[in-house]
């Protein structure tokens, strides 16, 4: 009875912080502009289904991606076992499914272990790799620190369930062969190593191994539930809207810019030009300088991110040494929508921008401004360095396009700032008066005077 | 080769009350660049050869506006290109050839929000097409028999627009021994033009991207390195030269490939 009573008292705290947790990511998301979601809806799930629950892209990658799978689909499955565990522990009943399903609960925990030994051995592989085989991709400098120890402690996590899961079979196990359970199981890793382990210990000993198991199992997940929202682990969650909300037009093009096309009409149109009604009163914000001036659905990509790192070990601007890191794009956009998430929760009249404060303004996403933006986390040297090569948006397992917003904060820094690199301006210019982004004096068409030259 | 070699205009066309086939699309590039120039009057000899209707817009053409765009200098792209479109609506332009990925991306993908709907092709495609229709004869055992030539895909034609067959199949035909780069299709590697980079210096770095791919290149053995791109051409170009490569590796489009090949 104590036994459930703190399980229901930790469950609720558990998933009261999560609910608390991730309404604030929630909100952190809509801190973005709204974005119009068109589109065929049977593709957008198909994306899902293929790319996210089917892990599609990352199989660009065989041996990672093999690794990857081991984990993610003894996660899935352990969900059941998860179930369980959660009637368990509420009802104070010990393998609630056991009796009821039969010879089908025997299959689904074989399955469940089977899985469990291969994410064993994926979990050392991967530690393996990000701390022994130094792959550059998990060294670059965004990742010193916390990103670094996030990898790590979710390997940490993922090991010590393992342990849990099969000290708990195993333990059962050896007291299935002493005749002290009501169920009988023929599980095929822990029928052979909980009574080789466990098999001269007393029956009380074994009692309390088992339970050693299954609480380090259930604290384990809830431990992780509450990791998550503050961790890349995010992706388990975020990959599946994140795949259906992904662009499905052509990653050529890039999002059409109505009001600025709407403006250049009217004045190439002589009429147009007395009719004022389309002016625009004040000059908007174009191309974006903050969280809150992307679209939630690039917040939401940062939040989806793993920092898995494909995108920047392909990006032409970084494999020749410059800063520009796709990755860090989506880690800044990240970090950036929790400190002005946090700042804005926090109520303080000091983050009312200027022209809104007055006595008794109240502090709103609307009104926020604490002096910063998303270019004092990214700067113009990144964004100037992307060659718009699509490499990262092919590279990235969870459709995350980076480019799209390096695109956004090259906008505002050109429309907006009017600012950017001098040495467009010519081309700029060149386009403008003479139709071509080279200032020649040469007609357009010389060539074909100079081909007919070439063949007489 | 002393035929005459007619490049008409849409105006001239429109002059007649007639439309041609096909809108050949030159580009800023294909224009003026003396280089790129070479490549826009191969393809206008293979246009002629097999006797396709074609135009030029001549000196109604300006830039697609797609550097502009993706420095993020929407006002210049909308206005050169809201200029474009007004002329070949006019025009009634249906279907677009051209010799640059660039082009052809922002023609084909960019241009339909502001009102342009145009069928555009590039010409590799087209150049496939004509061989597949016999159209285009291809001498046997030209001067690329058996030479090792590698093909840079460019991403605008590649990963932008999926377009990795139809220039693999020219190759072919032209029975030479293509040797595919290491990064190649969708893991192409860019030549460092895109985005605007053309027209700027590198950020600081170690290396340019340029002669990254040209390494690469290199390592293949090939004595051609085939291009679909007039930057990337310029690129590739400058890579192989900074590399002192230029006697042993030439750097050619597609099109110039198969005039060559006829000797």
């Amino acid at each position: 009875m104590t036994g459930q009573i703190i399980f229901a008292i930790l469950s609720i705290i558990t998933f009261g912080y999560a609910a608390f947790q991730f309404n604030k990511i929630r909100q952190n998301i809509l801190l973005g502009q709204e974005e119009k979601i068109e589109g065929d809806r049977g593709q957008r799930f198909k994306n899902m289904f293929l790319v996210a629950f089917g892990q599609q892209k990352m199989f660009k990658r065989f041996v990672p991606a093999i690794f990857h799978l081991f984990i993610y689909v003894a996660f899935l499955m352990t969900q059941i076992e998860l179930i369980e565990i959660l009637i368990d522990g509420f009802t104070g009943s010990h393998r609630f499914f056991a009796n009821a399903l039969g010879g089908f609960y025997n299959f689904i925990i074989n399955f469940i272990e089977i899985l469990s030994a291969l994410a064993f051995v994926a979990t050392f592989v991967f530690l393996a790799r990000r701390n022994l085989l130094k792959l550059p991709r998990f060294h670059k400098s965004e990742m010193n620190g916390w990103p670094t120890l996030d990898g790590n402690l979710i390997l940490y996590g993922e090991f010590l369930l393992l342990v849990g899961i099969f000290s708990m079979n195993g333990a059962d196990m050896a007291l299935q062969a002493k005749g002290e359970t009501s169920y009988n199981l023929n599980l095929i890793i822990s029928s052979n190593l909980g009574p080789a382990l466990f098999g001269g210990l007393e029956v009380h000993t074994l009692h309390m191994i088992e339970r050693f198991g299954w609480w380090l199992h259930i604290l384990v997940v809830f431990g992780f539930i509450n990791y998550l929202p503050k961790s890349k682990h995010l992706h388990i969650f975020f990959a599946f809207p994140n795949t259906y909300f992904s662009r499905l037009d052509s990653r050529g093009k890039m999002e059409n810019m109505d009001a600025i096309m709407n403006e250049v009409k009217s004045m190439m149109d002589p009429e147009a030009a007395f009719d004022d009604s389309g002016e625009m009163e004040e000059l908007p914000v174009f191309g974006s300088n903050d969280v809150t001036t992307l679209s939630w659905r690039n917040i939401m990509e940062a939040y989806t991110c793993t920092e898995c790192g494909r995108c920047t070990s392909v990006c032409p601007a970084n494999m020749t040494g410059k800063k520009l890191s796709p990755r860090k794009v989506m880690m800044d956009i990240r970090d950036r929508a929790e400190e002005v998430g946090d700042k804005i929760r926090s109520g303080n009249p000091e983050y009312i921008s200027a022209e809104a404060k007055t006595e008794d303004a109240i502090l709103s996403a609307a009104n926020f401004d604490d002096g910063k933006s998303l270019f004092d986390y990214i700067t113009k040297e990144e964004i100037h360095a992307c060659t718009t090569c699509n490499a990262c948006v092919e590279a990235c397992p969870v459709l995350i396009s980076p480019m799209e917003s390096i695109l956004k904060l090259r906008r505002y820094e050109l429309l907006t700032e009017s600012a950017g690199p001098s040495e467009w301006l010519p081309m700029f210019n060149s386009i403008e008066n003479n139709g071509a982004v080279w200032a020649m004096s040469d007609a357009r068409d010389q060539w074909v005077n100079d081909l007919n030259k070439e063949n007489d | 080769m002393a035929e005459n070699i007619k490049v008409k205009t849409m105006a001239e066309y429109a002059a007649e009350g007639t439309k041609p086939e096909i809108l050949f699309w030159v580009g800023c590039a294909g224009s003026f660049d003396a280089r790129a120039q070479k490549v826009t009057k191969a393809f206008t000899k293979i246009l002629n050869q097999v006797g396709m209707e074609f135009a030029i817009l001549g000196q109604e053409e300006s830039c697609t506006g797609d550097p502009a765009r993706r420095a993020g200098n929407e006002f210049v792209f909308q206005m050169t290109a809201l200029q474009n479109i007004e002329v070949m609506n006019m025009y009634g332009v249906e279907k677009i050839v051209t010799t640059c990925p660039h082009c052809f991306n922002t023609l084909k993908n960019e241009y339909p929000d502001l009102g342009g709907n145009y069928e555009v092709i590039h010409h590799t495609t087209l150049l496939q097409e004509l061989i597949d229709a016999g159209r285009i004869k291809m001498t046997e055992g030209g001067t690329f028999k058996g030479k090792k030539i590698t093909y840079h895909d460019s991403c605008y034609l590649g990963r932008v627009n999926g377009v990795y067959e139809a220039p693999r199949k020219v190759l072919e035909e032209l029975d030479s021994d293509l040797v595919e780069l290491k990064r190649c299709r969708t893991n192409g590697l860019c030549c460092g033009a895109g985005g605007a980079q053309m027209f700027k210096e590198d950020e600081p770095g170690t290396k340019s991207i340029n002669i990254e791919r040209v390494e690469e290149a290199l390592d293949t053995g090939s004595e051609i390195i085939a291009v679909n791109c007039p930057f990337c051409l310029t690129m590739m170009t400058d890579g192989v030269k900074a590399k002192e490569k230029q006697d042993m590796v030439m750097v050619y489009d597609l099109a110039e490939l198969i005039i060559n090949n006829q000797g």
